[in-house]
């Protein structure tokens, strides 16, 4: 009971955390943000229902005004800015994530981990914010779907990073992926 | 607390508003922009803004101007494209419908104080409680946010000094996965420790 509610509160500070740090650089010198990693590993830790709580919570203190987004930002003009559907659907892609993450039991957990990552980090996460561009800038989905598409390849390294990390989690605290207990 | 939050220092009269009515005003004019969709109220409405964010003064208005930072690249965009398609006067709808959303937005949060928003919502999400939420629970998880997102980024810089010290390459991915340990790990201890106290439920009014 305790446990579940402060990993809730401790994951949304995770996330907030991940967006405070210089950006981290993958082998290729390809610099990263590392707050959608973030809410991948909310779930993909976490779980469906926990992780989609704390990805909300991080939302709802962003929308009371708190700068935790990457770069400070915060407050509710980015929920009807361009980037507002990548937001919203943080709780869904983390949702998503540890949905997966928990059926693909028969998987090992870096793959379970990495494709839940991808369906929900990207796939749920794209719809929302193309959507989100889409109306706000006045564009038809597919139009928006061409001004997203520039940061597929950052996210798709994410989402495996996700894995990995979530594999070693799992290896260090057992009991703690709690996607998997 | 100030620190952390995006309400403005200046002192304005929206300040003394209370935040339930003027979040739900942003909803509706919002609401009603997009759905109307027309160039003449977008104008109409940035006119309007114009005047609410230099009422207080200049330093008010310099603050309101900073916050349109996250639009610049998007509204370059608009231009570029309906620049392209030979659409200006679209492009300017867009634009305009654009900044007067994020201005509203914007201004509720510079006006008002986070324990306001905050029991603004816990109010609206009251009548959750039957469904099982409970809304006072929001309050302990928002000081555990506001208290270990420093905690967690201090760690995450220690790792990225250590990783600098031992390595000459730039800070890798690889200390994203000690940093979400030192996450799990203090949530056992914070767990630990409210239990010893009672339980989640034990501070409540």
């Amino acid at each position: 009971m305790e446990r579940s509610f402060v990993s809730i509160a401790l994951f949304a500070a995770l996330i907030a955390a991940l967006g405070l740090l210089p950006k981290v650089t993958l082998a290729a010198g390809v610099p990263i943000t590392a707050q959608s990693l973030g809410v991948m590993l909310c779930g993909t830790v976490l779980g469906a229902r926990r992780g989609a709580l704390a990805a909300l919570l991080f939302v709802a203190l962003v929308a009371l005004g708190l700068p935790l987004l990457a770069g400070g930002r915060g407050g509710l003009g980015l929920f009807v800015s361009p980037t507002a559907g990548f937001i919203i659907g943080f709780p869904i892609a983390a949702f998503v994530a540890g949905w997966f993450t928990e059926r693909l039991r028969s998987f090992p957990v870096f793959w379970a981990a990495s494709l839940g990552a991808a369906f929900g980090g990207i796939l749920a996460l794209y719809l929302f914010g193309v959507a989100g561009m889409a109306l706000t800038l006045d564009k038809s989905f597919g139009e928006a779907a061409i001004l997203a598409a520039p940061f597929l390849p950052g996210d798709a390294i994410k989402a495996v990073l996700a894995g990995s990390i979530t594999a070693t989690l799992a290896r260090a605290r057992p009991d703690s992926v709690l996607s998997r207990v | 607390m100030a620190m952390l939050s995006l309400t403005s220092e200046q002192v304005t009269p929206y300040h003394r508003w209370p935040a339930g009515p003027k979040l739900l005003a942003v909803c509706i004019v919002t609401a009603v922009m997009f759905s109307a969709g027309s160039i003449i109220l977008s104008g109409i409405a940035c006119l309007l803004l114009f005047g609410l964010y230099a009422v207080p003064g200049r330093a008010f208005l310099r603050e309101g101007v900073r916050g349109f930072r996250v639009l610049w690249p998007f509204l370059a965009l608009i231009a570029l494209w309906h620049g392209i398609t030979g659409t200006p006067l679209a492009g300017v709808g867009v634009a305009l419908q654009l900044l007067a959303a994020v201005g509203f937005a914007n201004l509720v949060t510079m006006t008002s104080r986070l324990d306001d928003l905050a029991d603004a919502v816990t109010r609206a999400a009251s009548p959750l409680r039957r469904l099982g939420v409970r809304p006072h629970r929001f309050g302990l998880a928002l000081a555990l946010v506001v208290r270990f997102t420093p905690v967690l980024g201090a760690r995450g810089a220690q790792l990225a000094e250590a990783w600098r010290a031992r390595a000459p390459r730039r800070v890798g991915w690889q200390v994203l996965a000690p940093l979400a340990l030192a996450a799990i790990d203090d949530a056992d201890h914070v767990a630990e420790a409210l239990r010893a106290r009672g339980g989640i439920d034990a501070s409540k009014e």
